[in-house]
């Protein structure tokens, strides 16, 4: 009998052409469409196009999984996205950090709940339109490979997905381009072949994520404490509406006025202060990451060198990695970066294979 | 092995007598039944000796029953249009807590946007309504009560009469959504005592997008619709005369044989929850054992998701319902079980099969050997059942 396959479909044409191709390689597929949230709990306009989870990509789906011949079927995990990305995401802020909810979700619900249910249905694999390899490699060990689009890997979101999960995962893209899956969606007809890409932060509709905090806040009877934006050489030079508002770099919308441009350096919750400071100060080459998860290699105890990546748009750079005794790691890189952020995520990796990762925390 | 169908309670097949009663209104005879001319008026005969094969089925007069376009407009008709008229008057509705989305969300709607006051009925394990809740909630501002006949989701017959005399008493309107027992037991709206009822055809292997209101003589509305002078206004739109005579022919069938469907649907449902409860143990029956619509087995495998369950079985080509199939593709806990109280680890493993008029007991026996391996994989991976 095939390999039965459960394919996350968002309603893009990447899960899309993923469908199709395990298809078309003889899988058993059976396509489903995670409900994450809802417009009752984020706020948003449900008749607005071009989002995952609204009535119309859910159409296009199943549009889709039946031209293929394909079962498929809505998911309701919007409780469990509530309790784990969204309460994450709220509560990262709340702590001066700035959180990756993407990580969160691939993490702690597509790599768990979503191939949860997949077993459930007696499914052996879950495959998504990522463009990656995972492979086995000489140790044993399941890893992630950049695919051949580098200009759409995503590898940088995947680094919390457990060795037991990758085993179980299919990401039939690797091996193509964006142009080309789009040329396969076309020649067979794929509703969603020209559909635009998805977006960042899928719950935050109008990507001001401020403004989400704020209703989420006044949802549950909170409110964000103003307080003083001080440079880092003690001078007060305004006030702020809440640190949860800002993040390390930030330049714009902080209404202070100063000869010379000033970025954010530090988010002080401790004493409710946003300190500010020249560019130059920005720059550091050292970072402590911690919640690691190892991918192609088992955990470490000696250091090694690698290239180290810092935020979801942030060219790797090279660096050593020194595993602490507390399972922590103390990263120095070669040149200094800009903007180190805590909340977000560190990646190493050697050349294109993801090794692990983990999150910033100072 | 075909694909089995155990979800009549969401739709039915069209009979092929009703297909065969309604082709000629579509092409061959298609007036206008407002139009004066011949053509028209053979529609309007057409419609009016459905409406009274109808009226008849339901023991009214012809002159209160109005066509609609189903089960769901019926309801909003009968809400939304004594709403309008009493408004002035009075400004409380009370509700059972199993309704429909069609009757609840309606309620929901005038409570939350125009200032209604709205009481939720409670129902006990089984899902049946006491005379002495309605007494406790309501009020001399009430205008409207709605309590389902039988339920969709656990074909829980409710015992309407004492009901209806509770609410009458204090002058207010008795409306009963009758959807899931028309055409399966006896539905007569003198006995009953209703004031309105809902009505529609495609439960009961007639056509979708008809359906009827039935008004008492006496009681006033307002339509929700303004247009011609169609339904005496209180529907207006051109008739669907084919949906009419569809209606018609599907109640007469059902009439002639419900005792025997009754009876073959007793038997296979009793069958199927004893046999099920034989090869897998902790599957609970939701809803009552008597005053049940037979039909409707809704059962709870502990330790099992509902989701999962619904879709696992429809890989292997069994067609089931978990919840209402109404909400749009995404599987939601039923308030339904909610509402009876049942404790919520055994409410989500509900899985509801309604059986029909070609449910064979070979498809009952190949559900039954295909459960366990389903129901035991989802036992296995579950975190809190005890194996």
């Amino acid at each position: 009998m095939a390999n039965k396959v459960l394919v996350a479909m968002s309603g893009g044409v990447d899960s899309s052409v993923a469908a199709f191709l395990l298809k078309e390689q003889g899988y058993d597929v059976v396509g489903a469409h995670m409900k994450l949230w809802d417009y009752v709990e984020v706020g948003g306009d449900i008749y607005k196009d071009g989002r995952c989870c609204t009535i119309d990509s859910i159409t296009d789906c199943r549009v889709v999984c039946d031209a293929i011949n394909a079962p498929f079927y809505v998911l309701n995990m919007s409780r469990h996205f509530r309790d784990t990305v969204i309460e994450d995401f709220v509560s990262e802020y709340d702590k001066g950090r700035t959180p990756n909810p993407c990580i969160q979700c691939n993490s702690n619900v597509k790599w768990t709940e979503f191939l949860r249910k997949a077993e459930e249905l007696g499914c052996d694999y879950i495959a998504t339109g990522h463009y990656s390899f995972i492979e086995q490699n000489k140790n044993g060990r399941w890893h992630i490979r950049k695919g051949v689009d580098v200009t759409r890997d995503q590898s940088y979101v995947l680094w919390g997905v457990s060795q037991e999960a990758l085993s179980k995962t299919l990401m039939p893209l690797g091996g193509l381009l964006k142009k080309e899956v789009r040329e396969i969606a076309h020649k067979y007809k794929l509703r969603t072949a020209d559909k635009a890409e998805s977006r960042e932060i899928c719950f935050v509709l109008d990507d001001d994520y401020r403004r989400f905090l704020i209703e989420m806040a006044e949802k549950n009877n909170k409110s964000y404490v103003p307080g003083e934006i001080v440079h880092a050489d003690g001078r007060v030079l305004g006030q702020h509406k809440g640190t949860a508002f800002y993040t390390i770099g930030q330049r714009k919308g902080m209404g202070i006025s100063h000869p010379t441009p000033l970025y954010v350096q530090v988010i002080d919750v401790e004493n409710n202060r946003v300190i500010v400071g020249d560019n130059d100060t920005l720059f550091k080459s050292e970072l402590v990451a911690d919640s690691l998860n190892w991918i192609a290699i088992d955990s470490q105890s000696e250091p090694f060198d690698a290239l180290v990546k810092i935020r979801y748009l942030h060219e790797p750079s090279e660096a050593t990695v020194l595993p602490q005794a507390d399972n922590s790691v103390r990263i120095v890189f070669k040149d200094s970066q800009r903007a180190i952020t805590p909340g977000q995520s560190v990646v190493f990796y050697d050349n294109d294979v993801l090794l692990g990762g983990g999150l910033i925390v100072e | 092995m075909d694909p089995i169908y155990l979800d009549h309670n969401a739709t039915t097949p069209v009979d092929t007598q009703v297909v065969d009663a309604m082709i000629p209104y579509m092409s061959q005879n298609f007036g206008n039944a407002s139009s004066v001319h011949n053509f028209g008026r053979d529609a309007k005969v057409a419609l009016e000796n459905a409406r009274e094969i109808v009226a008849s089925h339901i023991n009214c007069e012809p002159t209160e029953l109005y066509f609609t376009s189903g089960g769901t407009e019926s309801d909003n008709i009968a809400i939304l249009g004594t709403a309008e008229k009493y408004k002035h008057k009075k400004n409380h509705l009370m509700v059972g807590a199993t309704e429909h989305h069609a009757v609840l969300e309606t309620a929901e709607y005038l409570h939350k946007k125009n200032g209604f006051e709205l009481d939720v009925i409670p129902v006990d394990k089984d899902g049946f309504i006491s005379a002495d809740s309605i007494n406790e909630l309501i009020t001399d501002k009430t205008f409207l009560t709605s309590i389902m006949l039988a339920n969709n989701e656990t074909g829980t017959i409710q015992n309407l009469i004492p009901l209806v005399g509770a609410v009458q008493t204090k002058r207010a309107l008795f409306h009963t959504d009758a959807v899931q027992a028309i055409g399966k037991i006896k539905v007569d709206v003198k006995e009953l005592g209703v004031d309105l009822l809902s009505l529609t055809a495609h439960k009961i292997y007639g056509p979708k997008g008809i359906g009827a209101l039935f008004v008492k003589q006496g009681v006033r509305l307002e339509p929700l619709f303004y247009g011609g002078s169609h339904e005496k206004k209180r529907r207006p739109g051109t008739e669907n005369i084919a949906g009419a005579v569809g209606l018609a022919k599907t109640l007469e069938i059902a009439q002639s044989r419900m005792e025997a469907d009754h009876k073959l649907l007793t038997e296979l449902s009793d069958y199927f929850i004893l046999k099920v409860q034989s090869v897998l143990p902790d599957v609970y029956l939701n809803g009552p054992k008597e005053n049940r619509i037979p039909q409707t087995v809704n059962l709870s495998f502990q330790g099992a998701e509902g989701e999962s369950l619904l879709l696992g079985l429809d890989l292997k080509g069994i067609a089931v319902s978990s919840g209402s199939a109404c909400t749009s593709g995404a599987t939601e806990p039923s308030h339904v079980l909610q509402a009876m109280g049942i404790d919520k680890v055994i409410s989500q493993g509900a899985i509801r099969f309604s059986m029909g008029r070609s449910t064979t007991k070979e498809q009952l026996d190949y559900v039954i050997s295909v459960l366990p391996e389903v129901v035991n994989r989802l036992r296995e991976l579950s975190p809190i059942y005890n194996k």
